[in-house]
């Protein structure tokens, strides 16, 4: 069972859920939920296979790449049904199957339609696997759009807060998104005489420089728009806040990355010349990012608004990351990229499922005292929050740092930018904390407390076990970085060193 | 002239009088037999006639497609190769699809005459594709419209069918006349009414040929329904009994797109003309850059206010013309290609999408797009069939609308590869099918997101479910396997 087997799984999965009776309920969950241990068991297993094998794999071959398959798909067109992994979308094949596994679990108590749920859930999985392996852009834009619909039917129907006009908005920003990059892949394609998609071969032969900086740019913010990159980042926030926890769970833990992986698989390695043309321009487009999505967070009242603008400064790092183009910004930039869709993952589970679900409000105003209530919730928000911050001992701290020295080689003016965010950060990780967990009135009692005559359920199983799962990761990743650097640093070598 | 051997005529010709003499036999029972049955049994009686004529007509054309050589006759009045065969059989197929939704639709009294039209207008579509000669496209072209026409105006009793019908002939007629005209004039300057022998006269532009070519294309564009020819089609479309209105939506325009390539290819090409950005001269293709612009921008931008789904998709079968024209702008052999993949895609899609409606409307209540509402409750396969089609118009992968749209702008792109001299056209496409998905989803909202008004499953006839899940199937398998038709349709045009 190679990698690969991660998207026809996720794909049975989902075709098996919706054969499933409507009334099967904890079937269905549980389907879903085997569905979703078997993919990431798979991509666990490939993933540490590649990790033993990375070094003398690229002894051999000069190049990080796991060859998967390789086969004629349209011959008309030339395009291929080629897929291979290395040490950049690894990580995120590991990351999207730890998200589908947590949102499943978060997701345990949704009983409107649930069938249908987690059919559109399985789909949107299946299709962000196959983006992260494809190797053809052809393919790799196929399975993008095929990832992009099922957010809207998620959002939609199961969705709070104008959910119609947020799951529209992000369907249509990704869409026009993916418009940019279908005219960039057409004309590459035929510039480069009309034989082939193959990534690695364009790569290989690339089109020549003016040619570069027009096309470079199209894919690449087509591609940045689901990265949330300023000024096209304005679905995140709405779209975040009117998803079901599952959906904002994975849209901003996944799904951005989507944007930000294309932005480097698609854009970068095919387009050399239009890069270092461009590189300027993203880094600053991502230095006001990162500073105004800190900035915005501070100043939201919405708690979900809050972690939707906090998603959108983080989403900057990376990009600065990948502007710099040495081998630690990059670096840190695909392990933020896991870093971030863990973070974004909890922070969402907390502000959705923990407490909107049991408060049904997010306002901070009329949250309060929760601590004493669901503790659990509050040491999750706390552990995640401390990620987010940056804080030594979590992935954060790894990957920021990484970013920041990156952007100082860069032009040290970047990462000063980039690094006033911080306090920022801290300030609204905060804010957020204290209103929501702590603030009690004199007699002592939290906000929440007086406005419910009924106590809160607690946490249940599944919440504590999808919450632990990713707390551990963001440990493990925070103490003993090397598990996941190691193979990124020598893949992010390689596409450096391919550049001079 | 050489003597016309009258047994490869009527091997030839076999298909299409099969499907003559089983229009008269469907006018015959119904009169003898089943006239004083009741309706519905009626409907499935003479339909399952009609049915059997089509089979019939299907299995001629089978033996017709193992033919090793193509026949020419009277000078190219009728061709046969399997390209034509090819399309002959999508034209039945279509057509069969049709006769089966239309069984369980309510078509009024004439029941007989109802389905007796809908195969001489099949017949009128089989002869437009089996002819290479100007005179006999004119008459196909006539005898398809005037059964549409009538078709139009089945719902005997409604006023918007008959207002739908009027509006249709008028516009029509007045096609018809421009179309002649226009025939008339090429005519006068090639001395030919063959399109093989046109291109050895006809190597350049001149006023004639212009004032020809422009009269051509607005009859042309009326049938095909492209801006700015396109006002008819809203209200014949929602005015017409929904089968009807399917029919006119793919079969009509599978014949129409099928004839203005070869006309345009093979009879007109020495006075083709260019399209590249910045670099415009006269020619056809200057004229369908214009009509697939407008058609693009104003179809896509105008189906977004739309409360009727026939409406709805009556504007984006315009948009979708447009899309179709960029096919023929290209001019290469890709570009013809992909104008007929497309084509046959957009037909398959449309006529599964007219027939989800026709089996849902009735039940509904009504076919506004808010009469659909809560449908995946009422009838989940029906609805996951409707999400297929609407995404597939709005061209999402891996269906075939993706597929089929990518290899058009493929085409157009490639033309000029050097300086991307049709991108612009290819930009507008994009551009303007990213505006299309907000409708077909807003399509899918209602049937999806919203609730139902009222709980009851709808039911629908096993026949016709089984007809639209085999749509549904073949719009997936021409999007994720496209290549053997893509072969098929490539070593065909080779001989174009």
């Amino acid at each position: 069972m190679h990698v690969d087997w991660t998207i026809y799984v996720t794909f049975i999965g989902a075709g098996l859920v919706m054969l499933l009776p409507r009334e099967a309920k904890t079937l269905v969950r549980w389907v879903a939920l085997l569905t979703g241990l078997v993919g990431l068991a798979i991509a666990l297993r490939s993933y540490f296979s590649y990790n033993d094998c990375v070094d003398s794999l690229i002894r051999k071959t000069g190049s990080g790449f796991w060859e998967i398959k390789n086969i004629a798909w349209i011959p008309a067109l030339g395009a291929r049904y080629h897929l291979a992994v290395d040490g950049i979308n690894f990580p995120l094949i590991v990351l999207n199957g730890f998200v589908c596994v947590t949102g499943i679990l978060f997701s345990w108590n949704i009983e409107n339609r649930t069938k249908e749920f987690f059919a559109f859930f399985l789909t949107l999985i299946a299709g962000v696997y196959g983006v992260f392996m494809a190797m053809d852009l052809f393919l790799l834009f196929v399975f993008y759009e095929l990832a992009i619909i099922p957010k809207y039917f998620i959002i939609a129907i199961w969705g709070s807060t104008r959910k119609e006009y947020g799951a529209m908005k992000l369907v249509l920003y990704s869409f026009v998104g993916s418009a940019l990059v279908f005219i960039g892949v057409l004309a590459v394609y035929v510039a480069a005489g009309g034989r082939t998609f193959d990534i690695l071969e364009l790569a290989k032969h690339p089109v020549s420089a003016n040619l570069q900086h027009w096309m470079f740019p199209l894919i690449f913010a087509g591609f940045a728009v689901l990265a949330g990159m300023w000024p096209f980042h304005t679905w995140a926030p709405t779209g975040h806040v009117a998803a079901p926890t599952a959906a904002s769970m994975l849209l901003a833990g996944v799904v951005m990355k989507l944007g930000s992986y294309g932005c480097l698989r698609a854009a970068m390695l095919v387009f050399p010349e239009g890069l270092s043309y461009w590189r300027w321009c993203i880094a600053g487009l991502a230095v006001i990012g990162i500073i105004y999505g800190a900035a915005v967070a501070l100043v939201q009242k919405d708690f979900k608004f809050i972690i939707g603008y906090s998603s959108v400064s983080h989403m900057g790092f990376v990009l600065l990351g990948l502007a710099t183009l040495n081998v630690i910004g990059m670096s840190g930039a695909v392990l933020q990229m896991f870093s971030h869709g863990i973070v974004a993952s909890l922070l969402f589970a907390v502000a959705g499922r923990m407490v909107y679900d049991r408060t049904h409000t997010r306002q901070l105003d009329e949250l309060g005292g929760l601590a004493k209530i669901i503790p659990f919730a509050c040491v999750t928000f706390v552990i995640a929050g401390a990620a987010s911050m940056g804080l030594p001992g979590f992935s954060g701290f790894v990957a920021e740092i990484q970013i920041l020295a990156g952007a100082f080689e860069m032009n040290p003016w970047l990462a000063v930018g980039a690094a006033v965010s911080i306090p920022i950060t801290v300030a609204y990780i905060l804010n957020a904390n204290n209103k929501v967990f702590m603030e009690k009135d004199e007699a002592g009692h939290g906000h929440t407390e007086t406005a419910h005559a009924h106590p809160l359920p607690p946490i249940t199983v599944p919440e504590k076990v999808a919450g632990v799962i990713l707390m551990a990761l963001l440990v493990i990743i925070g103490l003993y970085p090397s598990i996941m650097l190691n193979m990124i640093q020598k893949n992010v070598a390689l596409f450096v060193g391919g550049l001079r | 002239m050489k003597s016309v051997s009258y047994l490869m005529v009527a091997k030839s010709l076999g298909p299409h009088l099969l499907l003559v003499v089983g229009a008269l036999v469907a006018l015959t029972a119904d009169l003898a037999f089943f006239r004083q049955k009741e309706l519905a049994v009626r409907r499935r009686g003479v339909g399952v006639i009609t049915l059997v004529a089509l089979v019939l007509g299907m299995l001629a054309l089978i033996r017709q497609y193992g033919w090793w050589h193509p026949v020419n006759l009277l000078n190219g009045t009728l061709v046969v190769d399997q390209l034509t065969v090819v399309f002959a059989m999508v034209i039945v197929a279509l057509t069969a699809v049709t006769v089966v939704i239309s069984m369980e639709h309510e078509i009024g009294r004439h029941v007989g005459e109802y389905y007796a039209t809908m195969l001489f207008a099949a017949v009128g579509m089989m002869v437009l594709v089996t002819t290479e000669d100007l005179i006999t496209i004119f008459v196909a072209l006539e005898l398809l419209s005037l059964c549409l026409y009538i078709l139009t105006a089945f719902h005997k009793n409604w006023l918007r069918s008959q207002e739908a019908a009027l509006k249709y002939f008028m516009f029509g007629a007045v096609a018809s006349a421009f179309l002649l005209f226009g025939l008339s004039y090429l005519y006068g300057v090639t001395g030919a009414t063959n399109l093989r022998a046109m291109p050895a006269v006809l190597t350049g532009m001149n006023p004639l040929v212009g004032t020809g070519l422009l009269f051509v294309l607005v009859g042309f564009g009326f049938k095909v329904a492209v801006v700015p020819f396109h006002l008819w089609a809203p209200d014949a479309y929602e005015g017409a009994p929904t089968p009807v209105t399917a029919y006119i939506a793919t079969g009509s325009k599978v014949a129409s797109f099928f004839v203005l390539l070869k006309l345009l290819f093979v009879g007109l090409v020495g006075a083709q003309g260019t399209a590249f950005w910045g670099h415009f001269s006269s020619g056809w293709v200057m004229l369908l850059a214009v009509m697939a612009t407008l058609s693009m921008v104003l179809g896509n931008f105008v189906a977004i206010v739309q409360r009727n789904i026939k409406r709805l998709l009556a504007y984006s079968s315009i948009a979708h013309g447009g899309y179709i024209l960029i096919g023929l702008i290209a001019a290469t052999k890709m570009g013809a290609a992909a104008v007929l993949f497309y084509v046959i895609v957009y037909a398959i899609t449309n006529l599964g999408a007219f027939g989800v409606v026709a089996a849902l409307a009735g039940k509904a209540g009504g076919d506004d797009v808010a009469h659909f509402n809560g449908m995946a409750r009422r009838a989940p396969f029906l609805s996951l069939l409707m999400l297929i089609f609407m995404l597939s118009l709005a061209g999402i992968p891996p269906l075939g609308g993706f597929f089929g749209k990518f290899y058009l702008f493929a085409a157009a792109v490639e033309r000029d590869s050097q300086n991307f001299g049709l991108l612009w056209l290819v930009i507008v496409g994009i551009l303007t099918s990213a505006v299309s998905l907000y409708y077909y989803l807003i399509v899918l909202k209602h049937i999806y997101v919203h609730a139902p008004a009222q709980e009851d499953r709808i039911a629908t006839p096993p026949s016709l479910t089984f007809c639209l899940g085999l749509l549904a199937l073949a719009v997936v398998a021409l999007g994720v396997f496209p290549q053997p038709i893509l072969t098929l349709l490539s070593n065909l045009l080779a001989r174009l």
